[in-house]
C-alpha cells in the first residue's frame, strides 16, 4: 500500500517541475528571443543598440504601442479584437491639441478630459459588441473609419501645435535627479567650461535608486511567494530554476536601469508604462476581474452559465481599451509636439501584432501581460535596428511581417507537440 | 481465416507521456457487427482511429490486415477507398447545408467537373431511403434533430460504398425511439451483408446487437466473447477488472422539509414566442432528496432547468421559484447562485467548462469570492487549496490541478463540472445528464457524491435519459413530456414501464 501512495508522490513532483519548465518556457522564450533580437541588431549596428541614447529613444518610440497592447490583450484575451485604437488615438491627439493650444486647456485638465472621451468612444463601441451582440471586427471597423474622419475634420487639414511645455514633458520628460549626478568619470571639460558631450560617465543616481528598489522588492515578493507555497505544503519550482531565473531578471533590469541612469534618467513615460503594466499584470494573474476576462475568452456559454455577467464585462473591456487608447493619442502627440491629421494611421495594427507576437490566441482565452509588452518590444527593436542599419522601409514591412507568422507559426508548432 | 475481414495485431500507440494503446489485438469475422466496449479513455477510440487511418501508419507500431492484405493507411481517404468508413461521436456534417450537399461533401456528383444536382437528389433519395429517414433531400442538416442527423451519416457512408462502417457511441445523444431505430438499421444492414464495429457504452444495446465484443482496458485487450457467453455482468467485470456487485450505491434516505419548489413555471421558445416549451410546471424538492426527472428527448427537462436557473433559456417566462420557503429572484446566474441554486449542465464541454484552462480555474470560476478578497483580489493559495480540496472529494485523476481540462476522459470533466457546482456550496443542486457518456466506474463515483450531498442536507435533481439511472438513485421521479408533468411516483414504486406509461397517456392527453 505505502508503494502505491509513494508512486504517485514522485511522479506529481516530477510532473510539477516539467510543469513549471513548460509554463515558463513560453514566457522566457519570448524574453530570450527578445535578448537574440536585440544583440544581432547591437552586432550589426555596430554597437549603437545598446548606447544609452538609442536605449532611451526605444522607449519613449514604443511607449504608445505598449500602452496601448495592455488594452488590446484584454480585449483579445475576451474573443474580440479592435481595429479602431489608431484612429481614436490619433483623434483624441487631435482633441488635445484643440483644447490645449486653440482653447488654452490647463494640460491635466486637457489630459483627464481626453481620458474620459476615450472611455467614452471604448463604452460606446463596447455596447454594440457587448449588449447588441454585433462582431468586434465590424464594429470597430467603423470606429475606425468614423474616428480617422473626426480626427480629419477637428484639425481641418492642418497640424496643431506646439504645446504647453508641462505637456510635452510626459514624452519627452525625464525623472528629476532628486539625490545629484553621481560622477563615476568626470567629463572633460570644453573651452568655455561646460561638460562635452560623450565623455566621463555620470550616474542619474535616483534612478540607480529605483533600479535597486525594484529589483529588491522583485525578489522579496518572489521569495514571499515561494515560501508561502512551501509552507502550505505545496512543491514550488526546482529551487535552482528559481534562482537562475530572478537572477537573470534582475541583471536584466539593473543592466538596463544603469544605461539609462548613464543618459538622463528614466524617462517619465516609462515611469507611467511601468506602473500600468504592474496594474495589469496584477489584473490579470490575481484579480476575479482579469480571471473573469480569461474565463469568458476560453469558453463564453461555460462563464455564462457560471454566473459571470459577459456582457458587463465585455462592455468594460472596451472601456478600458478606449481609455488606454487615448493615453496612447497623448503620449504620441506630446511625442511630436503636435497634432498631425496622420497621427494614429496603422497604429492598430504594430498593436494586434505585439499582442499575437507575445502568444495570446486569436481564439481568446489565451495570452499574457508580459506577453504582450516583450512582443510590442520585438517588433520595436526591429523598427529600430532595421532603422538605424538603413534597410528600406519597404523591406523593414516585409521583414516584420513574415516575423509574426513566424512567432506564431512556432507557437502553434509548439502546442502541437506539447 | 477465410471469413476474417480485418485483423489487427499487436497495436501499440503512444501519445507523449501515454501508452494509449499497447498491444491489442481486435479480428473481426465478415459480416458481423463486433462491439467494442471499454471504459473512457480505455483506448476504443483510438484504436479506430489508428484502423481509419486518422493515425498514418508509422505513428504507431503493429500490423493491420484487411481482407488478406496488410494494410498502411496513410489518412483516413485511404482507408474509405477500400470500404472502410468510420461514423464519429461528435457528427461531422455541415449545418447550413442540405442533406445532399452533405451526403455527397468531398465526394460530388460531377459530370465533366461540374456537379450534377439532378443526379446528387436523386441518389440521395434513394439512400435516404435505404435508412429509413422521410426527408426531403434539399432540407438543411440545421433543421433536422440529432437523431435524423445521425441517419445522414450513415446514408453518406452509405454512399461510399462501407464494407466496415464503425460507429463511434452512434447512439450517445439519441431517444431511446431513435437509438431503436438505428440498431434496427444495423440488423438489416448485417443481413445484406455489411460488416460493422460497434463503440458503446450502452449495454444493453451491445447485448442486442452485436455477434461479439470485445473488452478493452488500460490500453489493452481484456478478451473477446460470443454471443452464447454474454452477459451484462461479465462485460462489466470485464470493463473495469473487477466485479460490480451494484451499479447504484445504496443510501438511507433522510428526508426534511421542502427547500426547493417551482411554482406554474411557463417558458417560450426564444426564438418562435408562440410556441410554448414549458406547460405550468409545478415541482417541489425536499432536504435530503434525490428527484429524478424523466423524459424523452426534446420533453423540455433541460429547458425547464435553464429556464428556472438564471432564465439562462426561454423567453416570456412567468412562474414562482421558493427556496427555503421564501420566494427567491433567480432571474440572473449571479442572483440564482447566491440563492443556493446551481445547475450542472448536459454538455461539459460547451456549457460546463473551460476547456483550454486547468482544472484549479474551472473549480473555482463560479465562485471566486469564495477565493478573494473582498475587494476581487484572488488570493492564489487559497485557490490551490480549494482545488486540491475538491480534486480529492470528486476523485478527479490527473497529474496534478493545473492539467488542462480539455485532456481529461469525459468522467473527470464531469467530476470538474460538479466539483465547480460543490465549491459554489448550493442548497439545490440540479444536474443535468450527469453520466452521459461516461464509463461505469466514473458513474459510480458520481453517484457515490450525489449520495453524499444528499446526505449533507442537499437538495437534488437529476435529469436524465437512463430511466435505470433514476431508478437506481432516486427517491422521488417526475416524468416530463412536452412541457408538461405527466407523472410523480415514488423511486421504490417506479419502473421503466411505469415512466413509459406516463409519457404516452401524456401524449394521449396531449392529442386529444
Amino acid at each position: 500500500m505505502s508503494t502505491e501512495t509513494a508512486a504517485p508522490t514522485a511522479n506529481a513532483a516530477k510532473a510539477s517541475t516539467q510543469a513549471a519548465i513548460k509554463e515558463n518556457f513560453r514566457q522566457y522564450g519570448l524574453v530570450v528571443a527578445l535578448i537574440v533580437i536585440m544583440l544581432f541588431f547591437q552586432y550589426m549596428t555596430n554597437g549603437i543598440l545598446f548606447l544609452p541614447v538609442n536605449l532611451t529613444n526605444l522607449v519613449l518610440q514604443n511607449s504608445y504601442i505598449v500602452v496601448m497592447a495592455l488594452g488590446m490583450l484584454l480585449v483579445i484575451v475576451a474573443g474580440h479584437i479592435d481595429l479602431s485604437v489608431g484612429s481614436v488615438a490619433g483623434f483624441i491627439g487631435a482633441v488635445a491639441a484643440v483644447l490645449m493650444v486653440d482653447y488654452g486647456f490647463n494640460p491635466l485638465v486637457a489630459g483627464i478630459v481626453c481620458i474620459a472621451v476615450g472611455g467614452v468612444i471604448g463604452g460606446a463601441q463596447g455596447y454594440f459588441i457587448a449588449y447588441m451582440k454585433i462582431p468586434s471586427f465590424i464594429v470597430t471597423l467603423s470606429g475606425m473609419l468614423v474616428f480617422k474622419g473626426l480626427l480629419l475634420w477637428l484639425l481641418g487639414g492642418r497640424s496643431v501645435g506646439p504645446f504647453p511645455t508641462e505637456f510635452q514633458m510626459l514624452s519627452a520628460g525625464f525623472i528629476p535627479d532628486f539625490i545629484g549626478p553621481l560622477v563615476l568619470v568626470a567629463p572633460k571639460l570644453n573651452d568655455a567650461g561646460n561638460p562635452m558631450p560623450n565623455t566621463g560617465l555620470v550616474l542619474h543616481s535616483t534612478t540607480m535608486v529605483i533600479a535597486v528598489l525594484i529589483v529588491a522588492a522583485m525578489l522579496y515578493f518572489a521569495l514571499k511567494s515561494r515560501r508561502d507555497r512551501e509552507s502550505h505544503g505545496y512543491d514550488a519550482e526546482p529551487f535552482s530554476l528559481f534562482v537562475i531565473k530572478n537572477l537573470v531578471l534582475a541583471g536584466i533590469i539593473l543592466f538596463l536601469m544603469y544605461k539609462f541612469a548613464s543618459y538622463r534618467g528614466l524617462p517619465n513615460v516609462l515611469i507611467v508604462m511601468g506602473i500600468l503594466i504592474v496594474i495589469f499584470v496584477f489584473v490579470t494573474k490575481r484579480m476575479t476581474f482579469g480571471r473573469r476576462i480569461f474565463a469568458m475568452g476560453g469558453n463564453i456559454k461555460a462563464a455564462a452559465l457560471s454566473g459571470i455577467r459577459t456582457e458587463r464585462l465585455t462592455f468594460y473591456v472596451f472601456v478600458i481599451m478606449g481609455m488606454l487608447a487615448a493615453l496612447a493619442g497623448l503620449i504620441y502627440a506630446a511625442r511630436l509636439n503636435q497634432a498631425t491629421p496622420k497621427a494614429g494611421a496603422g497604429m492598430e495594427l504594430d498593436v494586434i501584432a505585439a499582442v499575437f507576437v507575445g502568444g495570446a490566441s486569436a481564439m481568446g482565452g489565451v495570452g499574457e501581460v508580459a506577453g504582450a509588452v516583450i512582443g510590442a518590444f520585438i517588433m520595436g527593436v526591429m523598427n529600430n535596428g532595421m532603422g538605424i542599419m538603413g534597410i528600406n522601409i519597404d523591406w523593414q514591412q516585409v521583414i516584420k511581417g513574415l516575423v509574426l507568422l513566424g512567432a506564431v507559426a512556432f507557437d502553434l508548432y509548439n502546442k502541437k507537440k506539447a | 481465416m477465410a471469413d476474417t475481414i480485418l485483423e489487427m495485431r499487436d497495436i501499440t500507440k503512444t501519445f507523449p507521456g501515454v501508452k494509449a494503446l499497447s498491444n491489442v489485438n481486435l479480428d473481426v469475422r465478415k459480416g458481423e457487427i463486433h462491439a467494442v466496449v471499454g471504459e473512457n479513455g480505455a483506448g476504443k477510440s483510438t484504436l479506430m482511429k489508428v484502423l481509419s487511418g486518422v493515425y498514418p501508419f508509422g505513428d504507431y507500431s503493429g500490423e493491420i490486415f484487411y481482407e488478406g492484405q496488410e494494410c498502411r493507411f496513410t489518412g483516413i481517404h485511404d482507408s474509405e477507398k477500400r470500404g472502410i468508413v468510420i461514423i464519429h461521436q461528435e457528427l461531422a456534417l455541415v449545418p447550413l447545408l442540405s442533406i445532399a450537399e452533405n451526403i455527397f461533401l468531398g465526394n460530388e456528383q460531377t459530370r465533366f467537373g461540374v456537379i450534377d444536382w439532378n443526379l446528387a437528389r436523386r441518389r440521395a433519395a434513394a439512400l435516404l431511403k435505404k435508412v429509413g429517414l422521410n426527408e426531403d433531400p434539399d432540407t438543411l442538416i440545421t433543421n433536422i434533430g440529432t437523431g435524423k442527423q445521425q441517419l445522414v451519416e450513415i446514408a453518406k457512408a452509405l454512399s461510399k460504398e462501407v464494407k466496415l462502417l464503425i460507429l463511434d457511441e452512434p447512439t450517445a445523444s439519441l431517444s431511446e425511439k431513435d437509438s431503436q431505430h438505428l440498431l434496427d438499421l444495423l440488423l438489416e444492414f448485417k443481413r445484406q451483408g455489411m460488416t460493422a464495429i460497434l463503440i458503446s457504452h450502452k449495454l444493453n444495446e451491445v447485448k442486442k446487437v452485436a455477434d461479439r465484443v470485445t473488452v478493452i482496458r488500460d490500453g489493452q485487450t481484456i478478451e473477446t466473447m460470443d454471443k452464447a457467453d454474454l452477459t451484462e455482468d461479465r462485460i462489466i467485470t470485464s470493463m473495469v477488472g473487477r466485479t460490480m456487485e451494484d451499479r447504484y450505491p445504496t443510501r438511507t434516505p433522510n428526508v426534511g422539509e421542502t427547500i426547493f419548489e417551482v411554482k406554474d413555471w411557463s417558458v417560450y421558445h426564444p426564438l418562435h414566442p408562440d410556441r410554448q416549451i414549458i406547460k405550468g410546471i409545478n415541482l417541489h424538492v425536499k432536504k435530503g432528496e434525490v428527484v429524478g426527472i424523466a423524459g424523452l428527448m426534446g420533453a423540455g427537462r433541460t429547458e425547464f432547468a435553464m429556464s428556472v436557473f438564471g432564465r439562462t433559456y426561454g423567453a416570456n417566462i412567468t412562474g414562482e421559484v421558493f427556496l427555503h420557503g421564501k420566494k427567491a429572484d433567480t432571474s440572473t446566474v449571479g442572483k440564482a447562485v447566491a440563492h443556493g441554486l446551481a445547475y450542472a449542465t448536459e454538455d461539459r464541454k460547451v456549457y460546463g467548462l473551460n476547456l483550454i484552462d486547468h482544472i484549479k480555474h474551472n473549480v473555482t470560476v463560479a465562485n471566486l469570492p469564495g477565493v478573494s478578497s473582498g475587494s476581487g483580489i484572488i488570493d492564489d493559495l487559497r485557490e490551490l487549496k480549494v482545488a486540491n480540496e475538491y480534486r480529492k472529494k470528486t476523485n478527479i485523476r490527473s497529474s496534478s490541478v493545473y492539467q488542462i481540462t480539455g485532456n481529461l476522459s469525459g468522467g473527470n470533466q464531469q467530476k470538474v463540472v460538479l466539483s465547480k457546482w460543490l465549491f459554489a456550496n448550493p442548497d439545490v443542486l440540479i444536474l443535468d445528464e450527469p453520466t452521459r457518456g461516461i464509463d461505469v466506474g466514473a458513474k459510480y463515483e458520481i453517484y457515490t457524491i450525489i449520495n453524499k450531498l444528499a446526505e449533507e442536507g442537499k437538495g437534488i435533481v437529476v435529469i436524465s435519459s437512463e430511466m435505470p439511472e433514476l431508478l437506481g438513485i432516486c427517491d422521488r421521479i417526475y416524468v416530463l413530456n412536452e412541457g408538461r408533468i405527466v407523472g410523480e411516483m415514488a423511486g421504490h414504486e417506479a419502473s421503466q414501464e411505469k415512466i413509459m406509461r406516463a409519457i404516452v397517456r401524456g401524449e394521449e392527453k396531449a392529442a386529444s
